[in-house]
Order: C-alpha cells, then structure tokens, then sequence
C-alpha cells in the first residue's frame, strides 16, 4: 500500500506518495531523478548506493524508504555548494582518483562521513572505514590520497 | 553553405583496426558507415537530423554552436577507397568513402569538435585524446570536445578494445589535427597576403609577428569556401617539443563525476520511460515448457512481453517491475552440465575446430628434439586458469526509445557499431534506421562488447510504444554476461646446468592465444594453442589470455630458475634479448630492491615479466603470509612500464595501478564457481573483488620513450602480477601454486601454522 511519506533530501522537502518499503536508492534516483547515487550490487557490499543521513553514512539499496522519512538525507548533488566543490571533490579531481567514476560518488558520500566522525584519519582507519566500497576500477590508493588531501584543506580552512 | 573548408586525404599508410582475439558466440562483422547521415551539405544534415534525440547528452545549443559554420575536416583511413569514389570529393557526396576514421570541426566561435567511434569506460581516452588535439591544433584543451560512440555522429569504429585506441586513433587524430593546423596558416597567409612562414599558430589563434595581426581560427574560416586536399605528409609534432601532450592533464569531464552529474546510460530518464525485467532461466541452456504471466498481466501499469523464450516486463518503476517479474510462473527444461570442480579435465576432453582467432594456432622453432637432446634438466607442469568475471560496478544497461520507424538506443558498450548491427539483424531494420549512443561508462575491462541489454530493452520499448531503460541485478552481470576463459597450461622445457634453455613446449587449452609465444631467446620451440569446448559464454577480458599465458610461463620460468640454482631475475636476464623486455625488468628489479634485503619471515619476494601489444611490464611483489589464519597479502608492488612515448604519465600510473589491483583479484581469490549451468556466487558477498584492505603498497616506475611510438596501456600491465605473486608465495612458504587463484581460502591446511 502506497503511503504519503516527506523525504528530506539535500535541504529540499520532497511529499511523495509511495510504497513505504521501497529502497531508498530508487526512490532516489527513479521519483526524485537523483541519479548520482548508483546502484552497485543492491546487497549493502559496494558502496555506490551511499548516502547521509543525519551524516552518517547508509546504504540506500538496502534502506527501505519509510526509515528515513523527516530525516536529513544528503545525495551526492548535494555536496556542492552554489557551483563551489567541496574539498573531497576537489582532492578526488587534483588526484584523479577515479577512472570510471561509477563508484566515486558513493566514495565520496562514504568519505565525507569518515571526515564528519574523524577530521584526521590515519590511512588504516581510512581503509577500515572505506573497506565496504568497491573500485573495480582499483583507484583506492589514490581515493585514500584524495581523502587525506582534503582532510588537510578541511582542517586548514577550518582553522581560518 | 558558409565558411567551410574540406581538408582531405592524410596518411595513407595508417595502420588498420585489427580485430584481437573475440570469443562471443556474436558475429562481428564490420559495417560500413552510412553515408546516408551526412547529406548533400555535410554540416547541415549532420546538424539538423541528430539534434531531436541528442538532448540528453547535449544541449542543443552547444550541438549547433559545435556544428555551425566552421571548417570541417575528415581523416580519411584509406587512400585507395578515397580514390576510387573520385578522391578530392566534398563530405556531401553520396558515394563518401568508408573508410572515415575520425572527423574534426572548428565551429565560427573557435570550438573544437571531435568526433570518434571510440568510447570512453574509464580509461581516460576521452582526456588522452583531447590532449593529441589541442597539441597539434594548439588549441586550449577547454575548447575541445569529444563526441564519443554515436552511430549516427561519429565515423565507423570496430571498437574499443585490444588497447588500440593510442596506436590508431590517437595516432589518426594526431595527423588530422597537425593537417588542420597547416590549413589554417595557408588560410591566414593568403587571407593577410603575407608569406606562409611569417604566420604562426598558438593558443587557438593565428598570428603575424610582423604586422601584430591575430585572428582566432574560428574567425579565420569565416566567409570561406574552400574545398583541397591536404598534404599527406604533415608530421605531427615530434615528442620533443609537446607540450599538452606527455603532460599530466587530469580527466577533462572530471567535475561531472564527483558530482554526480555525469550520466551513464543506468542514470538516463525519458519522458514515459518505463523500466524494464528480463525472466531468465535458471540454468544455461534451459528451454521453457510453460509460462504464467496472469498474475503479472493483472498488476497495474505493467505489460508483460513473450516472444518464443523471451519473457519480459516493463513497470512504472524498478521496484514494480520486479514485483511482476517475480510473480511470473515458468517451468523450464534444464539439462546436467559440468561443474567448477571437474572443469579442467572437460576442458582437456573437448577439443573444437574453431576458425580465425578462436582457432588452432601453432608456432614452432628449431627442433624439440635438438632441445630435449641439449638439455641437462627437463622439467614439466601444468597450470590452470578459472573462470573469472569482469563485474564492471555498473552493470550493463540500455535505454531503448522507437519513434517514426527509427530506433535509438544508448548503452555501455565497447562496440557502438558492432551492438547497431546486433539491433539491426534482430529487427529487421536497415542500419541506418538504427542509432546506438554510448554515454561515457561505468567501465568495461572486456566484457560489454555485445549488446544483451540494448536488444531486451529495444523489444520491451517496441512492444510497450514507449521507452524502456532495461538495468542488469548484479546477480544478472554475474550470470548472463560472458567470462574469462578458464584454461589449461601444460609447459615441458629443458635447461643446461648454466641455466640456458634449450627446449620450450607450451600447450594452452582454450584460455587463448593472446601472448602466448615466449618473450625469451629458447631456439627450440612448440607454442600451440587448442581451442575447446567452454561450458560457460566466454569473452574478452582485460589482456585476454595474456594473463593466462604470461601466469604458466613465468612461473614456470621460477621453478627453471630454482632447478637450475639461479636468481630468478638473473635467469631471466640470460634467456633474454628483448632490450625493452631487459629495461623494464632491470627498472623493476633495481626499484624494489631486488636480491638486497632478505624479506622478514613469513614474507616472500617474486618477480615476472613480458609484453603484449607494445607494452612492457615487468612487476616486483613482496607478499606476507599469515601463518595462523593462512591469509596471503601483497604487501609492495613496483611495476615497470613502458609502452613508447607516453602521453599523459599520471593517466598512465593511474591505468598500472589499477591494473594491478583489479589483477590481485585474479591472481589470489576471484573465480567463478558452477554446476549444471548455474552460477554458484552471483554476487559480491560471494564473489571477492579486491577492496581497500587488500591494497599493496604500489610503486610505478614508468619508462618514457620517446622515440618509440605510443602503445595503448589499459591491459597490459595487467599480465605480470599473478606470477610475481605466486612466486613470492613460494619464496616465502616453499609451496608452489600452479593454479589461479592461488589462494582463494588462504593458504591454511596447506603451509604449518607457527611453531
Ligand atoms: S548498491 Fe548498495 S551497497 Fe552496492
Ligand atoms: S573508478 Fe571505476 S569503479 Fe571506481
């Protein structure tokens, strides 16, 4: 049964009329054309599906829908800010940490919550962290680097 | 018609696009590319006609303005094709030759456009190849655009595989981009009436130092109209003197990708798109006795198609096309096949005859005999290779729209053209009625050369009148796209006491020919490659059988090495007179330090080598054996590459890194388990690809050679990663692994724990 749920996504409201156990992935990308998030593997084990809420990570193929609602989400449309990137999305591009760029989004919305939780992560606790995304493209030592990078141009602009 | 210029006639000695090795059951012949899209005008039927279906990747406006008034100029492959249909014609002409590799406009306002058939899955060519223009047209990189894979805009490709994107189509552009330039600064001259050398080009703008005269080359073709052949002996810049080209330019679109703007074919959206599910059988080979879809045909908004074996479903959304794929009912006929466990025997058991590529090959020098009869020690093993698979992170995909009898469909695919003439056949439509558009793509590696999704997604569209995106489940990429062969290796040698080798037998069964011939100096020979019976769809994958081949051959060339009590690498180095072979490996070797330091216990150092299409590799790996749980870790890496001049150095570590990554998997635990034609571990929590925590420290040394040709990268750094692993796993632990992968529980039961 179809049930009206608010969905809170990158600071907009969104009132959407669906089935409440949807995953929140298509919810995502089919309803609301937020298509940046990518499906993966639809099992909680890449990582491309990653989005905040409440800033922390979560897998959205494997969320229903209904557990988020009235919850801040945030996208990977939604790490920009008025056409400035963010420092994770600069560094991923001054490292070229992607070739394919089909994980990087979900790279970078998992590497944003690690920066959120731990400003300054050592490169183990990067790999613990990042460990549930998969590049099958192999780009995560350079994916490590660009979160190192921007943990360094966080903390600087932090300090100005 | 205004302002244009039809430059001509280049090279005619360019290299043709070969096929390598293609082992789908899909014929792959190479269509012509229809003349009919480019009409009596060129530009404007190039222009106007694309422009309804193109929106989703480009705006309209920025299509006009690329394709405009401007200069337009073809590369043409061949020069007798151009000869025969009356060379020196205008693109307008109907009897255009075939042979178009790549055309190039500069629009009034200055703006490149590229046009090439090749496509982009993560490779980086999009941003290699910007950079070969705006080095020879010396034109900012931000003016020029690539218009990538689109049948109906971009000249006939074969495809984009077997590394040859650097050799032949950068190598093309190359050459037209450097004839365009030369043109502009005959237009300069003779449009400012002063000498042709006084005129120099820079920066997009051409000048003259003299009188300070400067002009953009986009004003310069203004109120042209002009029509000649270009000279075919422009020389493109030499290496020495490049400047955008050899330089660590990152990836042009770039920006799209970290904010998820960038579209791949998975993320388009039509308007009244609905999403399409394919019922598949539960087993390979399956025939359907009886279907119910009443259940289904009952839901809301949700058609189902049957046509023979084909079940379909297409919904307003995934999730309830999935709804109704499920509630279908189908009884199948299913049929015992051969398992994982007993795949190499079968392989052994069942020969073919297969033609061309996938067919018998032999290579033989000097006399066996001679070689058996000189050698001190003999030696003999076999290898074995699994079925392993590609599992690009996006699985394939297709969007299929019909409208006015013509059908559009964008896809992830590795063959544009190829994949058009797939839908063409299976519709029964001339080609020309056909478009495949192939937006940048969740990568490839080998495996989407054919056109699965875009034929399912074609036939649900057509029979719902309405768009249909089709997505593969991860389950579905696993199971019904095709796999690297598995394969057997069976190598005899003979060596002298002094470590010379005197006799080299190589039998591989069904992995493939790909580098199979030895890269060493042995004067008797017998390669030969058997082609059997595979009881799974296998492909291209990544280098191929190079993999394969390269994994037996130089684990074999460590066990010579330690029967004959040599340093491996020395051994190597005194079988070898490849000098590119010997330069990469002495770069490797003096990186990592080899034959210094004695690795900690429980740690072992391995080394291997070779070449495939022009590229040399030689890696270095330490690996650390954890006694108690038997785990096996790659703990450094140092891979020396060197494929000619290198055109975009940071690219190219970024093409090696990932190569080695993604070739770990391999070599240590990914392989495809099956047993009566199902696939056992469909899925990543089954499968294990390499992660974050399975990463070495990897080191790049990259060798420039400038005065060698570019060879592509994507592949071959691949190749030597599995041997150097299980040979440091037999330094380290005395057990040798002649089967990939090497150790896909671990290394426990098999080595003691500590005592
Ligand atoms: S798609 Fe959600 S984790 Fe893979
Ligand atoms: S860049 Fe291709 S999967 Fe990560």
């Amino acid at each position: 049964m179809r049930e009206v749920i608010e969905l809170q996504v990158n600071g907009i409201r969104h009132r959407l009329e669906v089935e409440p156990n949807r995953r929140l992935l298509d919810v995502l990308r089919e309803d609301l054309d937020l298509t940046g998030t990518k499906y993966g593997c639809g099992e909680g084990q890449c990582g491309a599906c990653t989005v905040l809420v409440e800033g922390r990570a979560i897998r959205s193929c494997i969320t229903p829908v209904h557990l988020v609602a009235g919850r801040p989400i945030t996208t990977i449309e939604g790490v920009a800010h008025g056409g400035r990137l963010h420092p994770l999305q600069e560094a991923f591009l001054e490292v070229d940490a992607l070739q394919c760029g089909y994980c990087t989004p979900g790279m970078i919305m998992s590497g944003l919550a690690l920066l959120t939780a731990n400003p300054d992560p050592s490169e183990d606790e990067i790999i613990r962290f990042m460990n549930g995304n998969i590049c099958r493209c192999g780009t995560y030592g350079r994916i490590v680097r660009a979160i190192q990078r921007a943990a360094q141009k966080m903390r600087k602009e932090n300090r100005r | 018609m205004r302002g244009e210029i039809f430059g001509e006639l280049l090279n005619p000695a360019l290299e043709p696009e070969r096929y390598e090795l293609f082992a789908t059951s899909l014929p792959i012949a190479p269509t012509s590319h229809d003349p009919g899209s480019v009409g009596e005008n060129g530009l404007t039927a190039l222009a106007e006609e694309p422009l309804r279906e193109i929106a989703p990747l480009l705006t309209r406006r920025q299509f006009c303005q690329a394709l405009g008034a401007g200069l337009l100029v073809l590369l043409f492959r061949d020069v007798r094709a151009l000869q025969e249909s009356g060379g020196g014609r205008r693109t307008g002409s109907p009897s255009l030759p075939q042979e178009i590799s790549a055309w190039l406009h500069i629009s009034r306002e200055g703006l490149v456009t590229v046009y090439t058939g090749k496509v982009e899955v993560g490779q980086n060519i999009r941003t290699s190849l910007t950079q070969v223009v705006a080095e020879e047209l010396r034109v900012p990189i931000e003016r020029i655009r690539l218009v990538m894979g689109d049948t109906d805009l971009t000249p006939f490709d074969a495809g984009t595989f077997g590394s040859r994107t650097t050799p032949t189509m950068a190598a093309h552009l190359r050459r037209v981009a450097a004839a365009t330039r030369e043109l502009l600064l005959d237009l300069a001259a003779e449009q400012w009436q002063v000498g042709r050398a006084t005129v120099e080009i820079a920066d997009g703008k051409v000048r003259h130092l003299a009188s300070g005269r400067s002009q953009d080359i986009g004003e310069l073709t203004r109120g042209q109209k002009l029509s000649r052949p270009l000279p075919d002996t422009v020389a493109p810049t030499p290496p020495e003197q490049w400047r955008i080209l050899g330089a660590s330019v990152p990836k042009v679109n770039g920006r799209a990708f970290v904010t998820g703007e960038h579209r791949y074919t998975s993320d388009l959206k039509l308007p009244g798109m609905l999403y399409g599910k394919v019922l598949r059988p539960p087993a390979f080979g399956a025939t359907l006795v009886s279907v119910d879809t009443r259940e289904a045909e009952s839901m809301p908004g949700v058609l189902v198609v049957r046509e023979g074996d084909f079940v379909g479903v297409a919904a307003p959304s995934t999730e309830q096309a999935a709804r109704a794929l499920a509630a279908i009912r189908a009884e199948w006929k299913t049929t015992p096949q051969p398992s994982s466990r007993e795949i190499f025997e079968y392989l052994k058991k069942n020969p073919i005859e297969a033609q061309g590529w996938e067919g018998r090959s032999q290579h033989l020098v000097g006399s066996l005999e001679e070689g058996w009869h000189l050698a001190e020690k003999r030696f003999q093993q076999t290898y074995t290779v699994a079925y392993i698979a590609h599992a690009p992170l996006e699985p394939r995909a297709a969007v299929a729209e019909w409208k006015d009898g013509r059908l559009t469909v964008w896809t992830g695919t590795q063959r544009p053209f190829g994949v058009r003439s797939e839908l063409a056949r299976a519709f029964g439509l001339p080609e020309d009625r056909v478009r495949v558009i192939v937006p940048d793509t969740g990568s490839g590696y080998g495996g989407k050369h054919t056109g699965d999704a875009a034929l399912e997604a074609a036939r649900l569209a057509k029979a719902a009148g309405r768009p249909v995106k089709v997505v593969w489940t991860r389950e579905e990429e696993f199971t019904w796209a095709y796999f690297r062969p598995a394969g057997v290796i069976e190598v005899r040698s003979g060596v002298k006491a002094d470590g010379t080798i005197t006799a080299w037998e190589f039998h591989n069964y069904n992995s493939g020919a790909a580098a199979i011939r030895t890269p060493y100096a042995i004067p008797n020979q017998h390669i030969e490659f058997h082609p059997t019976r595979s009881p799974l769809r296998q492909g291209s994958y990544r280098a191929l059988a190079a993999t394969a081949n390269h994994f037996a051959r130089e684990t074999a060339m460590d066990e010579l090495a330690h029967l004959v009590g040599m340093d491996p690498l020395a051994f190597r180095l005194k079988n070898l007179a490849d000098e590119r072979l010997r330069a990469v490996l002495e770069a490797a070797a003096s990186r990592f330090g080899w034959g210094k330091a004695k690795p900690a216990p429980d740690r072992g150092v391995g080394l291997a080598a070779g070449f495939e299409k022009g590229g040399y590799v030689a890696t270095c790996a330490e690996i650390a054996v954890d006694r108690t749980s038997g785990e096996v870790k790659a703990v450094r890496v140092v891979t020396a590459f060197e494929c000619g001049a290198i055109l975009n150095p940071d690219h190219l570590k970024n093409q090696i890194e990932g190569a080695i990554v993604m070739g770990l998997g391999g070599a240590l635990f990914e392989s495809i388990e099956f047993e009566n034609g199902k696939i056992l571990n469909p899925r990543f929590s089954r499968y294990r690809v390499p992660r974050f925590s399975d990463l070495p420290h990897i080191e790049v040394v990259l060798l420039d050679r400038r005065d060698l040709p570019s060879a592509g990268a994507g592949e071959t750094p691949i190749v030597a990663i599995a041997p150097a692993i299980g040979n440091a796993i037999f330094h380290a632990t005395g057990l040798r692994l002649r089967s990939l992968p090497l150790a896909p529980h671990g290394l426990k039961g098999e080595i003691k724990p500590q005592s």
